[in-house]
C-alpha cells in the first residue's frame, strides 16, 4: 500500500530514486532544484549510500558516471546553467554507455534567467545538449506522485539501455507540494543492468552483436575499458570508419528502435475530441483543467499528454493528428516541441502553438481562449 | 611481471621518440606489479592529451573520459568502491590547467586516488600551445613572441590545497620516480606525483631543444632537490624544477573514511 505523505515534488524525486536503488549523488546545488541535493545529502547516508557535493557540474556528472561504472545506480540534480555544465560529459555517459540519470529542474532562462521561475525552455537542450549525433531518453513529470513513480522509470530505463536518462522536471513541479504515496518496494519494479556472466576473458564491454552487451563493473572478475573516445568492441581507441559508422548508428538505434517501449503518454477524452490539446510537464495540469472547463462549455477537447519526451511519441502523436479538428501545444517557451507534432500532420489540421516566457506558468483561460478562437 | 600489466601487443608506443610518457608509463605500472594490485581492483583513469593515451597499453580497468576531468571520474570510483585502486593518470592540461579546479578539491577533500600528473610544460597533443605550467618567456605555438605568464607550482598549489602527499620528479631520475610513484601507492589518502618530462617534439622544437637529449639535459640541468631549494631565494628557484617530497602526513581521515563514519552512525547498510 505504501505510505501517505506530503512533500515536494523535489523530495519525492529523492523517494523515487532510493526506491529504485540508486545509492549515489554527485551534485551542486542550484535552484529550483537544490532540494533534491538537500534531501539526498540526509537521505543516502541512511541507507548506506553517498552523497558528494561537487565543485561543480562538471565535476557531479564525472562522479556520477564513475560511479556508476562501479556498479551504483547514481543521479544529480540541477538547472538551466547546471545542465549547460554537464553537457559535455553527459556525451561520455552516452559514448562510454553508463546508465545514470540527470534531474533537470527547469528554470526561467536563456544564461542566468530568472532562478525561481518556471520555464520548459530546456526541452531541445536535452535533446541535443551533447555534440554529434545520439538520442536520448527524457521523462517528464506532471505531479509529485510522478516524481516518485517516474524517477523510478527512469533508473530503469538507464539500466537496461544502458544510457544516461534525463528527468525534465519543471519549477512548477519541483516546488508543487501535495500528496503522494511512497510506495512499497513489493509495488515497484525496479530494473538492475544487465551484467556478463561467461568467462571473463571473452567479455566484451561494446560488443553489441547479440544485442545490448551487458556492463561489468570494476572490481569486479570482468576487466575491460570504458572509452569515451570513438572504440571497438572492447574499448580500445579505433578510428576504422566502419566501426565509427556503427558505433554513431547503434547509440541512435539502441534508443530509436525501442520507441514503443520506452514511450509514455497518457490519454485523456481523446474519444470524442475534436479539439486537442499536446502537453507535458507542468504546462499539463492547466491544459487538463481548461478541457474540464471547455468540456462544461460543451467543448469537445482531450488533452493527450506526453511523458516520454525523447525519443518523441511518434505513433502516438499521429493518432491524435488523424482525428482531431485542431491541436494546441502550450509550452512555457517559444515552441520547442511542436515542431514534433507539426511534423506529423498530413491532414494539414491547424496546430496551434499557446506560448509564455514572462515567467508565470500557461494559465487554463489562456488555453481556452484559443480553441474559442477556433472552435467559433 | 610487467607484462602482466601493459599489453605488449599494443606496444611499441604511439609517443615520439623522446617522449617521457613511456618512462613515466613503466614506472606506474612496474609500481603496480610490485605491489600485486589485482588488475581486476585496478583503474587507470586517464584525461584527453598524449599522456591520456597511457591506458591504451594497460591491462587493467581503464577510463578515458574527457579533457581535464580524470580527478572526477576517479572521485566517483572510489566513492562508489573504496577497495578499487584508482589512478588518474593526466597531462598538465588536464591537470592544472583544464581540470585545476578538480585537483584542488580533491586535494582538500583528501580522496583515497593517486593523482599523477605528467607536466610536458604544454599541450602536447594539440601542437605545442602554451599550459597552465608553461615558463615565462618561453615558446609556443600560442606565445610566439614569450610567454608573459609565470607556470604554476603544482606541487605547491596541491600542498597548499590540503593534499597530504605531495611529491615531484622526473623522468631523468627513475629511481626517484619510482619511489615517488611507490609512496605515492602505499599512501591512503589524496596523492599527488608531477612529473616533469620531456616533449621535445613540441616544447623542445619550439625552444632550440628539438633534439630529446638537450631537452632531457635542460630539465637535468635545471632540476634541484627539496634539500637545495630550501637554501635557495625565490629568485634564484625560477624556471627551476625542484624534486623530492613536499607533503607527506596520515594526520588525516581520507573522504570516504569520514563519511562513512556517517554512514555508521547512522546504521545505513551498505549494500553492494
Ligand atoms: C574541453 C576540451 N577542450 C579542448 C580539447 C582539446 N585538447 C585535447 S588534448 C589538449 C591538451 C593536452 O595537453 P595536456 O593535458 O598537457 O596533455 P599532453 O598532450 O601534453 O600530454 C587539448 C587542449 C579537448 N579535448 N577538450
Ligand atoms: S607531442 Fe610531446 S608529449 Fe606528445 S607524444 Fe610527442 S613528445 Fe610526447
Amino acid at each position: 500500500m505504501g505510505k501517505f505523505r506530503f512533500m515536494q515534488g523535489n523530495e519525492a524525486m529523492t523517494e523515487g530514486a532510493i526506491a529504485a536503488g540508486a545509492r549515489f549523488y554527485a551534485g551542486y546545488p542550484i535552484t529550483p532544484s537544490s532540494e533534491v541535493a538537500e534531501t539526498s545529502s540526509v537521505r543516502l547516508p541512511q541507507v548506506g549510500g553517498t552523497y558528494i557535493q561537487m565543485e561543480d557540474e562538471i565535476g557531479s556528472m564525472a562522479a556520477l558516471i564513475g560511479a556508476s561504472v562501479c556498479g551504483k545506480k547514481a543521479y544529480t540534480a540541477t538547472s538551466g546553467p547546471g545542465i549547460s555544465l554537464m553537457s559535455e560529459n553527459l556525451g561520455v555517459a552516452m559514448m562510454g554507455e553508463v546508465p545514470c540519470v540527470v534531474i533537470d529542474v527547469q528554470r526561467s532562462g536563456p544564461s542566468t534567467g530568472l532562478a525561481t521561475k518556471p520555464a520548459q525552455g530546456d526541452v531541445m537542450q536535452t535533446r541535443w545538449g551533447t555534440q554529434g549525433d545520439h538520442s536520448i531518453i527524457v521523462l517528464s513529470p506532471s505531479s509529485v506522485q510522478d516524481c516518485f513513480d517516474l524517477m523510478i522509470t527512469a533508473f530503469n530505463y538507464a539500466e537496461q539501455y544502458r544510457t544516461p536518462v534525463i528527468f525534465l522536471s519543471e519549477e512548477i513541479i519541483g516546488h508543487l507540494r501535495e500528496q503522494v504515496i511512497i510506495r512499497d518496494p513489493e509495488e515497484i519494479t525496479v530494473v538492475d543492468r544487465a551484467r556478463p556472466a561467461g568467462d571473463p576473458k571473452d567479455y566484451r564491454v561494446y560488443d553489441h552483436s547479440q544485442g545490448l552487451a551487458p556492463l561489468a563493473t570494476f572490481g569486479s572478475d570482468y576487466i575491460f575499458k570504458i572509452n569515451a573516445t570513438m572504440h571497438d568492441e572492447k574499448g580500445n581507441p579505433s578510428a576504422n570508419q566502419e566501426n565509427c559508422e556503427r558505433i554513431v548508428r547503434h547509440l541512435s538505434e539502441k534508443i530509436e528502435s525501442h520507441v514503443k517501449d520506452i514511450s509514455i503518454v497518457r490519454r485523456y477524452n481523446l474519444e470524442d475530441a475534436e479539439y486537442i490539446i499536446i502537453t507535458y510537464g507542468g504546462t499539463t495540469r492547466s491544459a487538463l483543467s481548461a478541457m474540464q472547463k471547455g468540456r462544461d462549455a460543451g467543448l469537445k477537447i482531450g488533452v493527450l499528454q506526453i511523458v516520454t519526451l525523447w525519443p518523441a511519441p511518434g505513433a502516438e502523436i499521429e493518432e491524435v493528428m488523424s482525428s482531431a479538428n485542431a491541436v494546441f501545444v502550450p509550452e512555457l517557451n517559444l515552441g520547442q516541441y511542436i515542431s514534433e507534432v507539426q511534423k506529423r500532420n498530413p491532414r494539414n489540421i491547424p496546430v496551434i502553438g499557446i506560448n509564455k516566457t514572462n515567467s508565470k506558468p500557461i494559465f487554463p483561460a489562456e488555453i481556452l481562449e484559443k480553441i474559442k478562437e477556433v472552435a467559433d | 611481471m610487467i607484462s602482466d600489466y601493459l599489453l605488449e601487443e599494443k606496444l611499441p608506443l604511439s609517443w615520439c621518440a623522446g617522449c617521457g610518457n613511456g618512462i613515466i608509463l613503466q614506472s606506474i605500472m612496474r609500481n603496480i606489479d610490485a605491489r600485486h594490485w589485482r588488475k581486476e581492483d585496478t583503474v587507470i583513469c586517464t584525461g584527453i592529451g598524449c599522456s591520456g593515451k597511457a591506458d591504451d597499453y594497460t591491462r587493467t580497468n581503464s577510463f578515458h573520459g574527457t579533457h581535464g576531468r580524470a580527478i572526477a571520474f576517479s572521485t566517483g570510483m572510489k566513492l562508489a568502491n573504496p577497495n578499487l585502486h584508482v589512478v588518474a593518470v593526466m597531462g598538465d592540461g588536464d591537470g592544472i590547467t583544464i581540470g585545476g579546479n578538480h585537483l584542488i578539491h580533491a586535494a582538500r577533500r583528501n580522496m583515497d586516488i593517486v593523482a599523477i600528473m605528467i607536466n610536458n610544460l604544454n599541450y602536447g597533443m594539440t601542437g605545442g600551445q602554451y599550459s597552465g605550467t608553461t615558463p615565462r618567456d618561453s615558446i609556443t605555438k600560442t606565445s610566439v613572441y614569450g610567454h608573459v605568464e609565470d607556470g604554476f607550482d603544482v606541487c605547491g598549489v596541491v600542498k597548499a590545497a590540503g593534499g597530504t602527499f605531495v611529491a615531484r620528479g622526473t623522468v631523468m631520475d627513475v629511481v626517484q620516480l619510482n619511489s615517488l610513484i611507490g609512496k605515492a601507492m602505499d599512501h591512503k589518502g589524496f596523492a599527488f606525483v608531477e612529473v616533469i618530462s620531456p616533449c621535445p617534439a613540441q616544447f623542445g622544437r619550439n625552444n632550440k631543444m628539438s633534439a630529446a637529449p638537450a631537452m632531457m639535459q635542460w630539465i637535468k640541468d635545471n632540476t634541484v632537490s627539496v634539500a637545495k631549494a630550501a637554501g635557495m631565494s625565490r629568485a634564484e628557484l625560477k624556471k627551476k624544477f625542484v624534486t623530492g617530497i613536499f607533503e607527506d602526513r596520515n594526520d588525516q581521515d581520507d573522504y570516504y573514511t569520514a563519511y562513512k563514519k556517517i554512514i555508521d552512525r547512522l546504521g545505513g547498510e551498505e549494500n553492494e
